[in-house]
């Protein structure tokens, strides 16, 4: 360890975790140009374009998942193209599902982790309900219900793709017993119901709070949406900004560029 | 021989969507007409093992079992298949009570139940099928593969082709039930240990056998019909009735599993009202608490923080 490193350790013993855990590789403040408003940079084209497979693969399972949940949305097998396709196609979708999805994980997990702020924000969740961000403790990277859903996501998905398995017809059923695989089929269906219902909290969530769908589509914010939901990242980044020499905008050269948060 | 041309341009007899009881994943109303219950009685202490019913079962069905290896035992193939819809079970068991050696023969296929578990458990619609003569059939145009009637059976009977990725078992020889005859297997057998008829038949039937079985010794024979899964239109005569088990497994206390109940039953609309919930709260919440949007403050505050001024 290195004689510098020590001596910013000793200056301030959290700051060093606080970066890693709040700030990620790519966040950046960018400025506005020609009367735009200052950008946040959140998520680069990689992270987005994964989080979109996901989301598709996740829609996917979901529709031709509750076809066969219940008689009542045996009807959704239509849009696979029929019963045999939909029940071969789910599994492999699955697949595709679970690959994406712990890419993604690899990016976002340390950002995810719980700290003590997250305690008082799940103490004053009415604050949060309401929309009382004032009454709040300033959040970093993700609030305590963003890391909910991601570790929630985390764990169903580890779930299903296991329990999956196990009811996978066509390649697995030999190698397990039937008590197994019955024990399987109801963990899968239970897992599936609380994956979805965090799905419909996660997209509420993301219509509710104005401003956030850009995130994944631009990869910005605004800095005015960063400084009322997540203050603390972005008085990480600016102080992140001051300390190293001002950056010449190579990469945001054009309006198109910035539009798409390149 | 003269042989006259089959009649053409009539209708194949057969049962109908009138003669349903029950549909899965689906409801029919109740038939206009019933048919009587049938049922096929299998004796096994008069069973010699000569396989002809898997035989007759074969050529009747038109199946193509594959050819498969020498495992140590009578028993071939080695397990109900796609291809096999009925199989010749054999145990040799020691009876402890007299020290001798038991043929314990056993023609395993589908029971028929009542209350059949593939029915409950299956998702596609029509899949599977009871008649109101009480025969569970798979119809194979609505079947999608999946292998739930595989874990609600509680015999263990459905296999699943990996060829056209249908599931497969015995169908009472349903098309043949349907112009009056009994099940090729039953035809076939050369002792008399498969018999068809209505089911209130072979229980009488049954009963003198289980009498007869009494008087030579065996005072725990008796029917199996078991009650869990409402009786079954495919019954057997042991001279140990008191442990079914004994016979290549045969299920003491068949049942539905709780489990497939549970999947099946109440934690379907648990689910879908949790989701339904979920979905309502949202709404409610958007209309009630409005938009958290970013205000005036914000921008300003988030502006002067990120300070272009550097």
């Amino acid at each position: 360890m290195s004689e510098a490193l020590r001596d910013t350790d000793r200056l301030d013993p959290n700051r060093k975790i606080e970066h890693r855990t709040m700030v990620q590789p790519g966040d950046a403040i960018t400025p506005g140009t020609a009367g735009t408003p200052v950008t946040v940079k959140r998520y680069g084209p990689l992270a987005r374009l994964n989080h979109w497979v996901v989301a598709f693969s996740l829609i996917a399972l979901a529709l031709s998942g509750l076809a066969l949940y219940t008689p009542y949305l045996y009807f959704l097998t239509n849009l696979f193209g029929g019963g045999q396709t939909t029940r071969w196609i789910h599994p492999w979708i699955g697949v595709l599902l679970f690959v994406s999805f712990y890419v993604f994980f690899a990016q976002l997990w340390r950002a995810n982790l719980f700290n003590r702020d997250d305690v008082t924000w799940v103490m004053r969740f009415k604050d949060v309900v309401a929309g009382n961000e004032d009454r709040l403790p300033e959040m970093g990277k993700y609030n305590a219900g963003q890391k909910f859903v991601f570790w929630g996501m985390s764990a169903l998905i580890l779930v299903l793709i296991g329990s999956g398995i196990v009811i996978w017809q066509e390649y697995f059923s030999v190698y397990t017993a039937i008590e197994t695989q019955r024990w399987a089929a109801l963990l899968h269906a239970a897992a599936a119901i609380v994956i979805i219902l965090i799905w419909i909290t996660h997209v509420y969530a993301s219509i509710w709070i104005q401003g956030t769908m850009r995130a994944m589509t631009r990869g910005n914010v605004t800095a005015g949406w960063a400084y009322r939901h997540h203050r603390k990242w972005l008085k990480q980044l600016s102080g992140l900004r001051r300390k190293t020499a001002p950056q010449p905008n190579t990469t945001e050269r054009t309006e198109t560029a910035k539009h798409l948060g390149l | 021989m003269f042989m006259p041309n089959a009649p053409v341009g009539q209708p194949v007899p057969g049962f109908t969507d009138a003669d349903l009881v029950k549909r899965s994943a689906s409801t029919v109303p109740e038939p206009a007409r019933k048919l009587t219950e049938v049922a096929k009685l299998i004796d096994i202490s008069k069973c010699i093992g000569c396989k002809a019913c898997q035989s007759a079962c074969i050529e009747w069905n038109d199946t193509h079992p594959e050819m498969e290896s020498f495992q140590g035992t009578y028993m071939n193939p080695h397990d109900l298949t796609p291809n096999m819809f009925t199989l010749m079970r054999f145990n040799e068991w020691t009876n402890p009570e007299t020290d001798k050696l038991e043929w314990l023969i056993r023609k395993d296929g589908c029971m028929h139940c009542s209350d059949p578990g593939c029915l409950k458990a299956c998702p596609a619609p029509g899949a599977i099928v009871q008649y109101s003569n009480g025969i569970v059939d798979f119809v194979h145009d609505n079947c999608i593969g999946c292998g739930y009637c595989v874990k609600g059976c509680p015999f263990n009977i459905p296999r699943i082709s990996q060829t056209d990725h249908k599931a497969y078992k015995c169908t009472l020889c349903s098309d043949r039930v349907a112009v009056g005859q009994g099940p090729a297997c039953a035809k076939a057998c050369p002792t008399h240990a498969i018999s068809f008829g209505t089911k209130d038949e072979m229980k009488a039937e049954a009963a003198t056998r289980v009498k007869d079985l009494n008087g030579r010794g065996y005072a725990n024979a008796g029917l199996y019909d078991p009650p869990g899964v409402g009786g079954t239109h495919v019954m057997y005569v042991l001279q140990h009735a008191d442990k079914p088990h004994i016979y290549n497994d045969l299920p003491d206390n068949p049942k539905i599993s709780s489990l497939v109940q549970a999947w099946k039953g109440a934690g379907k609309f648990a689910g879908l009202a949790l989701i339904g919930f979920a979905a309502v709260a949202s709404a409610a919440h958007a209309v009630f608490a409005g938009q958290n949007k970013v205000t005036k403050h914000d921008e300003d505050e988030g502006e002067a923080l990120t300070g272009t001024d550097a």
